[in-house]
């Protein structure tokens, strides 16, 4: 990324904030509860229809909110608010996202739908389940949770993590339900996370409806050359997605993809030890702790850009230099298009280059541009820290955006410690840490998952 | 001084801080602010799960002297009653309305290295004297309570590491960014 580039970026899509305070309405709502609203919480609600009027969901989407301000609140209006809030939403990621690709002159693939075969489903019950939980959240409103509706979502979600092709709800309601659990009860709260609350249970909403909209993949074959690693992470789940620069084998426009592997964990396996959950994809760990290239062979990929991992699919061929690809083929390489309903401002994450920029106030910057650093966003499980951003000068990373703000999220780093050059990636200790301090540390911890496997295969098969 | 899309400063000398904080005023407007506090990385052997649920300081501690023997601990809030059994409701014999038992000990210690000391206190709600032990300042008595459901909620806790693999990517997880670097 150039400085003229950089200064593309900054300064926005002005409907941006106006749609905003919208969707701040609409959150308000949920927060004081649909159960119980005032004035203030109809007018917005109101209003945040009333933006989405001259659009395909106008009418229903005005018909439902005008239901729910009259009391008469159901499954199917939530659904259809549910919708409305995350078209506009999807419209804010639109605007940031054309934004982006043009500061950086990215190009992207149009969205084509796949229909494809239906893969396996969710059974309607645990469907069922869900929705009656977020029904009641929405009538309670976030002030209203209390332990007794927290725990109420309990076998909802147990029965969810038993199916894979609920994966995506298991995930997001178990850490909506443990970030609840955590504030109850929530009338006591100072202040509410309204934005992020109403993004899950909107998000919660649309999977609870007919399930997952990942979709059908098509086999690639080629060189995967890795730039970073992104990792994800809450109590009961953690996720590593990888990005990269794939070469097709049949010589095809290199392309930007991600290749993610996730694992259901507990919240006191943390840190480095997170990778041992994930051994069930040595190739995977091994290519990115040796900065390997990723030769793949009939690799399913999502129109989204997403390859469905599958370990006996790659073999982990020469050694490969993230900073050498992202200086050689990042800058020609075309981006994958965003699957219509994952369309959040949150999940823009779109990887980039930057060198030669100077460090102040948690912010990098070029020829006086600057881009703040997501602080929020350096996992313990690799070697990059603040101290390491700080003494850096080139930085591979994602560009995201929350709050008003674009951000900057590094995933690798070259830097000079003790005037000695180093370099470090997130995933560098995907086999292990392999800085001493933290083998050591790791070390008198002992092996958290090693333990709690071994008390499993003792106690839950007696 | 930096500026963010809509062209508002964002950065002015001294008042950035590393980590993006509840001072903030777009707090409320932001998907990815954290919530829950991170627990620390701490030795499971001895005391394999821990937490503070149902009104309780409450867990799991394995036997010094057989491998297939646990004890249920925990430790009321507001009240203080201490509990300890085997997970087949065997009183543990170290209780004593004098003396904790060395089980209760345990979940004590790992409690305040999971949660932190303040958080334990907080939510048992017992003020801990400067210079004092969280475990002396509690108003300690026997009061037995069922280990079952604690048992339970550890055999769920454990079927997390047993949930059937899946390929699928997970785009909510953007919502939940690892973090906890240091350094
Ligand atoms: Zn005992």
């Amino acid at each position: 990324m150039l400085a003229v580039q950089l200064r593309e970026l900054v300064g926005a899509p002005e409907a941006v904030d106006e749609a905003l305070d919208l969707v701040a309405g609409f959150d308000g709502s949920l927060t004081g509860g649909l159960g119980r609203m005032g004035d203030r919480q109809a007018a917005a609600l109101s209003a945040f229809a009333g933006a989405l009027a001259g659009s395909p969901l106008g009418g229903p989407v005005g018909e439902a909110a005008g239901k729910v301000v009259a009391g008469s609140i159901g499954d199917d209006r939530l659904a259809t608010l549910a919708g409305g809030r995350a078209a506009l939403l999807g419209a804010v990621h639109d605007a940031l996202l054309e934004r982006l690709d043009g500061a950086l002159g990215r190009s992207r693939s149009p969205w084509e739908d796949r229909a494809g075969e239906p893969g396996a489903v969710t059974p309607e019950n645990l469907l069922a389940g869900a929705r009656s939980w977020l029904h009641e959240l929405a009538i309670a409103g976030w002030r209203g949770v209390d332990h007794d509706l927290v725990s109420a979502a309990g076998r909802t979600i147990e029965g969810l993590w038993g199916e894979p092709a609920s994966r995506r709800l298991a995930v997001l309601l178990d850490g909506l339900a443990s970030e609840l659990r955590a504030s109850c009860p929530v009338a006591t709260m100072e202040r509410v996370p309204e934005r992020r609350w109403a993004d899950l249970w909107t998000r919660a909403v649309l999977l609870a409806r007919a399930g997952s909209w990942t979709g059908d993949a098509e086999p690639v074959s080629g060189r995967l050359l890795v730039l970073g690693v992104d990792v994800h992470e809450h109590g009961t789940a953690v996720q590593v997605q990888v990005h990269g620069v794939l070469e097709p084998a049949d010589g095809g426009e290199a392309r930007l993809v991600r290749a993610g592997v996730a694992a259901a964990k507990v919240d006191t396996i943390v840190g480095p030890a997170v990778w041992r959950l994930l051994n069930a994809y040595p190739v995977l760990l091994a290519a990115l702790a040796e900065r390997r290239v990723l030769d793949v062979t009939d690799m399913p990929l999502t129109a989204g850009g997403d390859l469905l991992w599958r370990e006996d699919a790659a073999r982990a061929g020469e050694p490969a230099d993230p900073f050498t690809t992202a200086r050689v083929r990042l800058g020609g390489a075309t981006a994958p298009s965003v699957p219509p309903l994952d369309r959040h401002p949150v999940r823009i994450a779109e990887p980039v280059l930057l060198e030669g920029y100077r460090y102040a106030d948690g912010a990098v910057s070029l020829d006086g541009t600057s881009l703040e650093i997501d602080a929020g966003r350096l996992p313990a499980c690799g070697p990059i820290t603040p101290a390491l951003v700080k003494a850096s000068t080139a930085c591979i990373g994602l560009v995201r955006w929350d709050g008003g703000r674009w951000l900057l999220q590094p995933l690798a780093l070259q830097a000079t410690v003790r005037k000695k050059p180093v370099e470090a990636h997130t995933g560098d200790w995907a086999l292990g840490p392999t800085d001493p301090k933290v083998v050591k540390a790791e070390a008198r911890a002992g092996d958290a998952v090693a333990v709690l496997r071994e008390r499993a295969g003792r106690l839950l098969r007696k | 001084m930096a500026v963010d899309i809509i062209g508002r400063v964002i950065a002015t000398g001294d008042r950035r801080a590393w980590v993006l904080d509840e001072d903030d005023d777009a707090w409320e407007r932001r998907s990815t602010v954290r919530v829950v506090p991170p627990v620390q990385a701490r030795k499971l052997a001895k005391v394999p799960f821990v937490e503070l649920a149902d009104g309780r300081l409450q867990g799991v501690v394995s036997s010094g002297s057989d491998a297939a023997r646990v004890y249920v601990s925990s430790i009321t809030a507001g009240t203080h009653g201490n509990s300890c059994s085997t997970n087949n409701n065997r009183p543990c014999g170290g209780l004593t309305d004098l003396y904790l038992c060395k089980h209760l000990d345990a979940l004590v210690t790992e409690g305040i290295r999971q949660y932190g000391q303040e958080r334990v206190a907080r939510y048992l709600r017992v003020e801990v004297g400067e210079g004092k032990d969280l475990i002396d300042c509690l108003n300690s008595h026997k009061d037995p309570a069922p280990a079952a459901a604690v048992f339970s909620r550890f055999l769920r806790h454990l079927a997390y590491l047993e949930v059937p693999e899946s390929t699928e990517p997970v785009p909510e997880l953007h919502w939940f960014p690892a973090a906890g670097a240091v350094g």
